[in-house]
């Protein structure tokens, strides 16, 4: 009888369950948020030290009117001095133009000498602008990001088949705010972020989207909405890694297919096998192993995807403890018949 | 007095109908589990099909659990849960040489059923173990898996959701290993069915 006085399983389970729940709400709390937590470039601290860069005196020519929403000039007739806003597409910031890749660049650099004239000649605004290969093509410094290889796949995409001459590569690299992200940034993250936000600048834009069709925009959610856990996948997945054809040598694959032959099976990445193996994660692991070594690299690493048959060990393990008991019980049963 | 049968109604009509929807909720879950894990385009049950009859058996098991675990809080069931500690491991050790070696000699059990006590030590510790460990762990981890938005990101470390998927399995497959051996040590009994007429009508056999 004495054991009746003794205390109930359940209770010892009912008060390990509320501490359980006392520490994850503390954990939880603790936790930084993921999608709002990234600095978009204009919230960034706007003193730019100009004296760094060799070419900013010269740009401030340009800058000076280009540099922010509005501008003021003498008006040759009235003599009085006028002012006016900026077309938002012709502004640049310094503070984004300075950190971006292009930063040591002279504004005429790229565009003609003739826009040093005020007011700029009509027919500037017919000056092709320069692509990527243009410039960074067959030169050996820049092999190494494979941008032939990239103009290749760009134009066996959809974006480049579907709209031809008006897809360039400006659509989704702006020169003038250009900044290398997934090759540099430890933070795989807010490179899924930056990376997804080029494709959702159009795709869930409708006036960046209408620019190149005429088509209602698709809601992307509601096109997503068989995608299970969506929200996380938007989050922790690049668009590309489904809608770009899979390739292990690029880190930012540019073959974007036509949607039926974007990824659906779940297999896909849920498995050992996972295509996501294959690009930006791949990079990520073999950098954290060269950098951290081999233990804290591949074993602590957050480049993995959760899923079914990722580690075989586990699964031999199980089979042998399964195999096992399921001897032990034959062993018994035979005995019991036999006696 | 010791050849006649002796009946005792031991399992009450909750802990039947109780019971009866654990076994069938967890033969679903480990079918479904396994199609999952090893999911590839061959498995016998869907993937998609499987995915979804998972989290339904899931949550339909949270439900069950609950109401197990309420009423081992409230009715005298939950007594037969409890371990005494004293001598527990001589306990033990005396069940377990009654099922290696007494079983085989004809021995009386050590430990026979009484309305004190339903289960022998052995049954008591793997039940503890089972219905206050793994269940509640593998239903905790299942939500976590559900919901990954509330899951904690980063355990020293670790990815919360990867840690939080290799605790569902490891728990699943302890449940799954205890499933099988209850069920062996379910012929062992008056006779090798007696104990699973005891499940539907309630009263438990010896002699």
């Amino acid at each position: 009888m004495i054991h009746k006085a003794n205390i109930r399983p359940a209770w010892v389970v009912l008060v390990l369950l509320m501490l359980f729940t006392l520490a994850f709400t503390l954990v939880k709390t603790s936790d930084t948020p993921t999608a709002t937590a990234i600095q978009t470039e204009q919230e960034k601290p706007s003193k730019i030290d100009l004296s760094k860069f060799k070419n900013a005196v010269e740009n401030e020519n340009c800058l000076k009117c280009h540099g922010q929403s509005k501008y003021a000039y003498e008006n040759s007739e009235s003599k009085k001095t006028v002012t006016k806003r900026m077309y938002t597409e012709l502004v640049l910031s310094r503070d984004v133009f300075y950190v971006s890749n292009h930063r040591e660049f002279k504004c005429t650099d790229c565009h003609s000498e003739d826009y040093g004239t005020f007011p700029h000649a009509g027919n500037l605004r017919m000056e092709a602008k320069a692509n990527c290969i243009d410039c960074h093509g067959g030169d050996e410094k820049y092999a190494k990001f494979k941008f032939e290889q990239i103009e290749t796949e760009f134009q066996a995409s959809v974006h480049s088949e579907k709209h031809s001459a008006d897809f360039t590569c400006w659509m989704c690299h702006n020169a003038h705010t250009y900044k290398i992200n997934a090759r540099t940034n430890d933070n795989l993250k807010e490179t899924i972020i930056y990376d997804n936000m080029i494709c959702l600048n159009c795709h869930a834009d409708l006036k960046n989207y209408q620019l190149l069709t005429d088509k209602a925009k698709p809601n992307i959610l509601k096109k997503h909405e068989w995608l299970p856990n969506q929200a996380s996948h938007f989050t922790n997945v690049r668009c590309i890694e489904c809608h770009a054809k899979n390739d292990d040598t690029l880190v930012v694959a540019h073959h974007i297919m036509p949607k039926k032959f974007a990824v659906r099976k779940c297999e896909s990445c849920h498995s050992k096998n996972s295509i996501l193996y294959a690009s930006l994660y791949k990079h990520q692991v073999s950098e954290k192993i060269q950098k951290e070594g081999i233990v804290k690299g591949l074993l602590m690493g957050d480049a993995t995807t959760i899923g079914p048959d990722k580690s075989n060990t586990l699964n031999i393990i199980s089979l042998g403890i399964f195999g096992l008991t399921i001897l032990v019980i034959a062993i018994h049963a035979a005995l019991r018949i036999k006696k | 007095m010791n050849h006649q049968t002796e009946r005792l109604y031991l399992y009450p009509v909750w802990i039947r109908i109780w019971h009866m929807a654990n076994a069938l909720l967890c033969l679903t879950l480990i079918i479904t589990g396994l199609s999952i894990q090893f999911s590839n385009p061959e498995t016998i049950v869907k993937f998609n099909a499987a995915v979804s009859v998972h989290n339904i058996a899931g949550i339909i098991l949270s439900v069950s659990y609950g109401i197990f675990f309420i009423g081992n809080l409230f009715t005298p069931n939950g007594a037969y849960y409890v371990i005494p500690v004293k001598g527990f491991l001589d306990r033990l050790q005396k069940q377990f040489i009654y099922y290696t070696v007494g079983l085989f000699k004809k021995a009386d059990a050590p430990f026979p059923v009484n309305e004190e006590s339903k289960f022998n030590p052995l049954q008591q510790v793997t039940y503890v173990v089972l219905m206050y460990g793994f269940v509640p762990f593998v239903i905790l981890s299942g939500w976590g898996l559900l919901y990954p938005e509330i899951t904690v990101k980063s355990f020293f470390g670790f990815s919360g959701l990867d840690l939080t998927d290799l605790f569902h399995i490891v728990a699943g497959f302890a449940i799954s290993i205890i499933m099988c051996v209850h069920v062996y040590f379910c012929t062992i009994g008056k006779n090798p069915t007696s104990n699973f007429k005891s499940m539907i009508n309630g009263f438990h056999e010896s002699h």
